[in-house]
């Protein structure tokens, strides 16, 4: 997490107030500055270090909940059992393709609809409204709407779709579990991902389209020349901040599947969440959640470096 | 053979239809589970799927009586709102003066504030759960409210910075040089001047702790439990219970879908840490 900071550059201190005599005036200030701001970092630096400062010792000792009393150190056993555990590498590839396939989807649905919607026609308010629905609904609600009324295999809606075309109804949850949580988990990010692209498309130059237009530029070269340079910031802001929301998906899959049938539908987040309060081995959840702030912060480097660049150029 | 300009006025429509289509088949699970809460359990079960039947309102007085509505719906209020307002506490005077008296660490801090805000939360479960077990802020309201503030601070201070950002530093400096102190400065020149940005600032805080669903399943059971626990415990159900659910779903749900519609354009801000606008 400490890392991630440092690469932020130089801060620019060009931006100093004009100085006049009040010297004395200036230092009062800062010294109000300094206290202005410190609540909030004391607080943030309070929560960062003292439960991620438990996580590494509970790492390293043996602890299970319902034997409190045994807390010897074990160096590195607990990440070897859960490396070497049948339920990380499911955990670990599930993560990635519920993480990947959610990504996919939002990104490219979201480009494509935002475009679709950054046209004029009539009630686009209201279809804007319509579209970002998704993200306001809670994920208890999202993942029990989606099991029981639309994927339920005899009275949902997909059932009645699928009938009315002939076909034999799916049942979503026992035959493709991770699909249907990754369906589930689309549908509420896709509206984040349209919500930031309509935004950015806004911005986009229509004199400079126009233009190219007139130079006889066909609508495949102006989406690839011009409007999707034109997004590749914003989709990297997506990506980023929804693979750092996606690693932790939990209340969806802790209504709908409990992370079954078998290990089909853990993830990381769900398995750390199982050993720690289902099985109480808190030494073993420990090493798992810090195999999982590991990853996060991997892809946190990444847009932490990006937010920073615009912050510089803002200035 | 058409014109130009009718065939330009032809993909309007096309596109616009289109549009429509795929918005309307991206709202279709709020719209159903909406229909839905008016329905019978009978109706809501059938098969095919009814989409005219009577309605009825009785799935709204049962949950009450059944579930406790009220209960959870005050949890999720007193939680929600007690999180902004501390949170607002603390991120507008940072925001204040890291906008406007910018130090060489600024940028630094806004940034490391960012990163706590990419700790995923099963990384400090164990640690958190201990700790709230042994200082008795399990199944509190309070101890939801430090973890909601902790949370959504980082975002605050950001989207209030962003804004703060917009105001010319000239209009707070005459302020000053007209003897306002700085509580004067702040209350009567820096609020109502950054008024919408601040409203939004506490509704996205209000729709992410509303919706927050892994700390309140984990830290919470009945006493301190909000709506998104509430709707987790209809999902081990015991008969026919569609309509009811849909029912305690469309109330739950109400309430930060008009937040969301209401702010969408300043959530993008919030949602993005500023780098898209």
């Amino acid at each position: 997490m400490k890392t991630t900071t440092l690469n932020a550059g130089p801060a620019s201190s060009a931006a100093e107030p004009k100085q006049d005599s009040r010297q004395g005036g200036k230092r009062k200030t800062s010294r109000i500055n300094r206290f202005m701001v410190s609540p909030s970092v004391l607080v943030l630096a309070l929560w960062m270090v003292i439960p991620l400062s438990m996580t590494i010792y509970f790492s390293v000792i043996r602890y299970n909940l319902l034997y409190p009393a045994d807390n010897e150190f074990v160096g590195l056993e607990n990440f070897q059992f859960f490396v070497t555990d049948f339920g990380f590498m499911a955990g670990m590839s599930n993560t990635l393709l519920l993480v990947g396939a959610v990504l996919l989807i939002t990104v490219v649905l979201g480009v494509l609809i935002s475009l679709l919607v950054n046209q004029a026609f009539w009630g686009r308010g209201i279809v804007r409204i319509l579209l970002i629905s998704p993200f306001f609904i809670m994920p208890t609600v999202n993942a029990l709407i989606w099991k029981n009324l639309l994927l339920h295999p005899v009275s949902g809606v997909f059932a009645a779709i699928w009938k009315f075309f002939g076909a034999t109804p799916i049942d979503w949850f026992s035959e493709f579990p991770l699909f249907s949580i990754i369906m589930i988990v689309s549908w509420q990010w896709l509206p984040f991902a349209i919500l930031l692209l309509m935004t950015a498309l806004q911005s986009l130059d229509q004199e400079q389209q126009e233009a190219a237009r007139l130079d006889g530029a066909g609508p495949w070269a102006l989406f690839f020349h011009l409007t999707l340079p034109h997004l590749a910031r914003p989709i990297a802001v997506v990506v980023m901040i929804e693979t750092i929301f996606l690693l932790s998906i939990f209340a969806e899959i802790f209504t709908t599947t409990g992370g079954g049938p078998g290990y089909e539908t853990t993830n990381l987040a769900y398995l750390i969440y199982s050993q720690a309060l289902l099985q109480f081995d808190v030494g073993l959840a420990s090493a798992g959640g810090l195999i999982a702030v590991v990853l996060a912060n991997i892809a946190a480097f990444f847009l932490v470096r990006l937010i920073g660049k615009s912050l510089t150029e803002k200035q | 053979m058409l014109s130009l300009k009718q065939r330009r006025s032809l993909n309007t429509l096309l596109m616009g239809v289109l549009a429509w289509g795929v918005a309307l088949a991206i709202f279709f699970p709020i719209f159903w589970m909406l229909l839905t809460s008016f329905k019978t359990e009978i109706d809501a079960f059938a098969t095919p799927p009814q989409l005219f039947f009577s309605p009825t309102l009785e799935n709204y007085t049962l949950v009450n009586e059944r579930s406790d509505y009220l209960h959870f719906a005050w949890n999720s209020v007193v939680v929600s709102f007690g999180s902004t307002i501390i949170g607002m506490m603390l991120a507008v005077p940072a925001a204040y003066s890291m906008a406007f008296f910018e130090t060489k660490r600024t940028k630094g801090t806004l940034l490391w504030m960012l990163s706590t805000k990419m700790l995923p939360p099963v990384g400090v479960l164990v640690p958190i759960y201990l700790i709230f077990k042994d200082t008795g802020l399990l199944d509190t309201k309070t101890g939801l409210v430090i973890i909601y503030t902790l949370i959504n601070l980082p975002i605050m201070i950001w989207m209030a910075y962003t804004y703060f950002k917009e105001i010319p530093k000239e209009v707070l400096e005459a302020a000053r040089m007209d003897g306002s102190t700085l509580f004067q400065e702040i209350w009567r020149v820096l609020l109502p001047m950054s008024k919408g940005g601040l409203a939004a600032t506490v509704l996205l805080s209000l729709i992410l702790s509303w919706n927050e669903a892994f700390w309140s399943l984990n830290l919470t059971a009945s006493e301190a439990a909000p709506l998104t626990a509430l709707i987790a415990s209809y999902s081990s159900p015991e008969g026919l219970f569609w309509a009811k659910l849909s029912a305690v779903s469309t109330l739950a749900c109400a309430p930060i879908l008009i937040f969301g519609w209401i702010s969408q354009k300043q959530l993008v801000r919030g949602l993005s840490f500023g780098a898209v606008k």
